[in-house]
């Protein structure tokens, strides 16, 4: 209480007519147990069982235990699993090796030199990250493909019979692999470098280290954990990799051998297979994990500017004028191709090097013809759907993770992030498995062949996307300011609204855009599981490249690329903006 | 005003000791500081009083209400925090009426609350800016207005004046003082900077391994401190190993080294020392009360030596010198006289009375 001296506020009620809500059981150390269990269930029914059904469907024959489909996979006679393996692998980590190159260089070249074109080229550079897989793919095949544009447009230049070259193949993969995946490698390398002080350089010169020398003992080491943290990650991508293979009609890899073996309804075998890619793309999740728990060498010091050599002699000047114009070329060609092709008529394209006839009519059908809106309608609402149970688990999860403290942690984050290392073939086969027959976790529905299914499977493959932008604004969230609002008499439901969910918003908002966007983009486990009722837009798009009506698929293509680009941009906007904590 | 009592208090995080029996009673009004370097438990024992940990052991009671585990938000205590805790996306007004609003005060008593807890700590007119358009100093003046317009029973500050450079440290200091006295509210502070811990507190705990040295004025910690650390701890100090040689009327004579006898009074030793002849003892020698032996102190604790160091520093004249095979430093308040250089001879004279003998 407080005396009455002049100054001093008067009581005006007592203090202590607080509401006592929180009985006994909240203040017991096991209530928090309590708290989690509703996530441990989620993610039990959702991506355990489902994958522990998968399994004990593998080592199922005709309902008696049987390792014949391990035996099958590993045999020395039959070899089109192993050659699968060993293709998938192989080109993963081609993969991993022509990212790291393009990444890296693109990451030194814009981080470190001022040139003419530094600028375009600063923000075009992450262009390929508005491209959904299977529009991107697309776009390569009509600009680089047997009959693509360059291809055609070289040959009649040059007057040959044949095209001088083409994409196809494993090469066709490895360039569409490159082309998307390389801002992996460009994003952790360009801010490892942003984070490197330029005084370490400088405290390295002063001790006597010449160029190279810094370059070996300092710079390299010091970006080897982005280096190795985006290896691991384009590896696990490359290996889920699904529709690259399937345009580029590579049949021998992981997932095109599981997509194969469904089709098939050789059931088993592609539960064995999909077990097999599970264990690899679980094995490297852990090892990822293990990774970046041993070394963090964050750099603590603030307000680093990092001074950019300028490239002044004149030859150099030209040399990367034309280097920049090249590469904004190739970074936009894929999103004119589509456009071009979006406003061409259906079915008039065959020969010529461009498309002969032009019109705005697809664009307009596909808000105003019923049958080309369903598409999208279907994709907004089952990505709608899907994006709610992310937010409201993702939110709850990440608070969790990052505020209370209970036995169990390390397995709850490895679950959570497990969606996201498993492919989305793989996902698709697990949900089928367990999901084909009525039982407690679907409500003792048949979820597969309902409009459910399709929900479900964005929710299980976007779940880490709100728990980790989530997480990362509450990480960055001081614990005291929690406190002080507790302190201050708020009850935990009265802080978490007022102070922790407030500032949080802008990661809650960041990744909740995201994975909406993604859901409605989502391809890989919807081919696998879409019903001709629900038909989403990424379905749609395949199924109308395949009846050549390239202008509607086009036209599809370019609203969704559209709608990545607003919300790379929004969640740019919210999230760069609230850095005032 | 309200009285704060530690009942043998301890706490665990899993196998390691956070604090051991903390056993205190904080008087109604008091200002009460819990000192010691970073680590030493001071931080833990304030937030089981706010409520943000709960004892593994042991009893804590306001007045007649034991709050061991009641939840923070309903122990009305106000808590100002080292980074100051603000809501970054509300005003510096919505912030101060926060604690208000949680207790559904009426929105006019509300207004004119906040209002005059901002004015109370000079930022009226402040009420509709952002944090981040605050200095530091504000924003930590803002978190005080915020922790004191719910009227708490308690104020607890959690190192408060870290953040803020040396002058505005001083200026917060008074500001601090000035409203906890005009309010009378029972204030616990945390720190770990003893020059601040002497200046405000009416008693001063000082804390190391989680296990509590002494509780005391400052007065008492500094001249009477119950052990080597906190002799140590607690302003500057010689501390020299001796030999006790003999005792005669209350002094004790001990030996140093070969040549070197010092004569101190048997009263001024802690609880833990006893002085007997030939046992070893330590002796704690402030540098201040160390003067320079002139012409009429002579004979006893007349010690002579060389100048090692030699700072000037405006307020005072600082020696440390090599005497026999110790070092000694002395603290001289400058008087314009002439600063002695490295290598010189000087003559130290030690009163008798401010030497204090420690186990």
């Amino acid at each position: 209480m407080i005396t009455n001296t002049p100054n001093a506020p008067r009581p005006s009620k007592p203090r202590m007519g607080l509401p006592r809500r929180s009985g006994p059981i909240t203040q017991s150390p096991y209530f928090v147990y309590v708290l989690v269990a509703p996530l441990f269930l989620i993610l039990l029914a959702y991506v355990v069982y489902p994958l522990f059904q998968t399994f004990v469907q593998s080592i199922q024959v005709e309902d008696q235990f049987s390792l014949t489909n391990y035996a099958r996979f590993f045999s020395l006679e039959h070899t089109s699993n192993l050659e699968a393996l060993w293709t998938s692998i192989y080109i993963s980590v081609l993969s991993v090796i022509t990212c790291a190159i393009v990444g890296v260089a693109m990451a030194f070249l814009l981080e470190r030199y001022e040139f003419p074109g530094r600028k375009v080229l600063a923000v075009l550079v992450l262009v390929p990250m508005a491209l959904p897989p299977l529009v991107g793919v697309l776009s390569f095949t009509f600009l680089y493909g047997e009959s693509g544009i360059i291809p055609r447009a070289l040959k009649e230049l040059l007057h040959l019979e044949q095209v001088p070259f083409y994409l196809k193949g494993i090469w066709g993969v490895l360039v569409v692999h490159t082309f998307t995946m390389y801002t992996y490698f460009y994003m952790t390398a360009s801010s490892a470098i942003r984070g490197l002080d330029p005084s370490l350089e400088e405290a390295a010169a002063s001790l006597g280290a010449g160029r190279l020398y810094i370059w070996r003992r300092v710079i390299l080491p010091m970006l080897t954990p982005a280096l190795v943290a985006s290896s691991l990650l384009v590896f696990m991508i490359a290996m889920a990799s699904y529709t690259a293979p399937l345009i580029f009609g590579i049949e021998r890899t992981m997932t095109m051998q599981i997509y194969l073996s469904r089709t098939n309804g050789n059931l088993d075998m592609a539960a064995a297979q999909s077990t097999i890619l599970s264990v690899v793309s679980i094995v490297f999740l852990l090892v990822m994990r293990w990774y970046q728990g041993l070394r963090n060498y964050q750099n603590m010091s603030k307000g680093i500017s990092v001074h950019r050599t300028e490239v002044k002699s004149a030859v150099g000047k030209y040399v990367a004028m034309i280097l920049s114009i090249i590469g904004v070329i190739i970074l936009l060609l894929p999103i004119f191709v589509l456009v071009l092709i979006s406003l061409s008529t259906n079915g008039t394209w065959t020969t010529q090097v461009l498309p002969p006839e032009y019109t705005f009519e697809h664009y307009i059908k596909l808000f105003t013809d019923s049958k080309t809106w369903r598409p999208i309608a279907n994709s907004f609402q089952m990505s709608f759907v899907a994006t709610i149970g992310n937010v409201i688990f993702g939110v709850a999860a990440a608070y969790a993770m990052v505020r209370l403290k209970f036995k169990g942690k390390t397995l709850l984050d490895v679950l959570i992030m497990l969606p996201w290392a498993l492919p989305g073939t793989v996902v698709a086969v697990n949900l089928i498995a367990a999901f084909s027959e009525p039982n407690v976790f679907s409500f003792n529905q048949v979820l597969i062949g309902s409009f459910w299914i399709l929900p479900l499977a964005y929710f299980v493959r976007h779940l880490p996307l709100v728990f980790r932008s989530t997480s990362a604004t509450l990480v960055q969230m001081d614990a005291s300011v929690e406190e002080a609002a507790r302190n201050l008499g708020a009850s935990w439901w009265y802080s978490f609204r007022r102070v922790v969910f407030p500032m949080a918003l802008s990661g809650i908002l960041a990744g909740t855009l995201l994975a909406f966007v993604q859901g409605i983009g989502e391809f890989v486990s919807s081919i696998l599981l879409f019903t001709a009722k629900s038909t989403p837009l990424s379905v749609e798009i395949f199924q109308r490249m395949y009846s050549f009506e390239f202008g509607t698929a086009c036209a599809y293509g370019v609203l969704q690329i559209t709608l990545i680009i607003i919300v790379l941009f929004v969640s740019r906007k919210i999230t760069g903006d609230n850095t005032a904590i | 005003m309200i009285e704060v009592a530690l009942d043998h208090v301890s706490k665990q995080f899993g196998n390691v000791k956070g604090v051991t029996d903390v056993n205190i009673r904080i008087q109604p009004g008091e200002f009460f500081t819990f000192l010691g370097p970073s680590g030493c438990g001071k931080t833990t024992t304030l937030r089981m009083i706010a409520g943000f940990y709960f004892p593994s052991e042991g009893r804590i009671v306001f007045g007649d209400q034991d709050v061991t585990t009641l939840p923070p938000n309903k122990r009305n205590t106000g808590m100002v925090f080292q980074n100051y805790a603000l809501f970054p996306h509300m005003t510096v007004f919505e912030n101060v009426a926060f604690g208000l609003q949680v207790r559904k005060v009426p929105k006019s008593e509300m207004i004119e609350r906040a209002h005059r807890a901002l004015k109370q700590v000079h930022l009226d007119g402040y009420g509709s800016r952002r944090i981040d358009q605050l200095s530091g100093g504000q924003q930590q003046r803002v978190a005080l207005a915020r922790a004191l317009v719910i009227e708490p029973k308690i104020l607890l500050l959690d190192e408060p004046l870290s953040n803020l450079d040396a002058k505005l440290r001083e200026e917060t200091r008074i500001e601090i003082k000035r409203l906890q006295l005009d309010l009378g509210i029972t204030t616990i502070y945390v720190t770990h900077d003893q020059a601040e811990a002497m200046a405000m507190s009416d008693r001063i705990m000082v804390m190391q391994g989680g296990v509590v040295q002494q509780i005391g004025s400052p007065e008492e910690i500094y001249n009477r401190p119950v052990n080597r650390f906190v002799a140590s701890f607690i302003g500057e100090s010689n501390l020299w190993e001796g030999t006790v040689e003999r005792i005669e009327d209350g002094e004790a004579i001990i030996r140093i080294a070969p040549d070197l006898r010092l004569r101190g009074l048997t009263a001024n030793a802690s609880a833990d020392c006893s002085l007997e002849a030939g046992k070893k003892v330590s002796l704690s020698i402030r540098p201040e009360s160390i003067r320079e032996a002139g012409g009429e102190e002579t004979g006893d604790n007349i010690v002579t030596g060389s100048v090692v160091i030699s700072e000037f520093t405006g307020v005072s004249v600082n020696y440390v010198s090599q005497v026999a095979d110790q070092q000694l430093k002395a603290m001289f308040v400058n008087q314009g006289h002439r600063v002695r250089g490295r290598g010189e001879a000087i003559s130290l004279f030690i009163p008798k009375e401010s030497i204090y003998f420690l186990g």
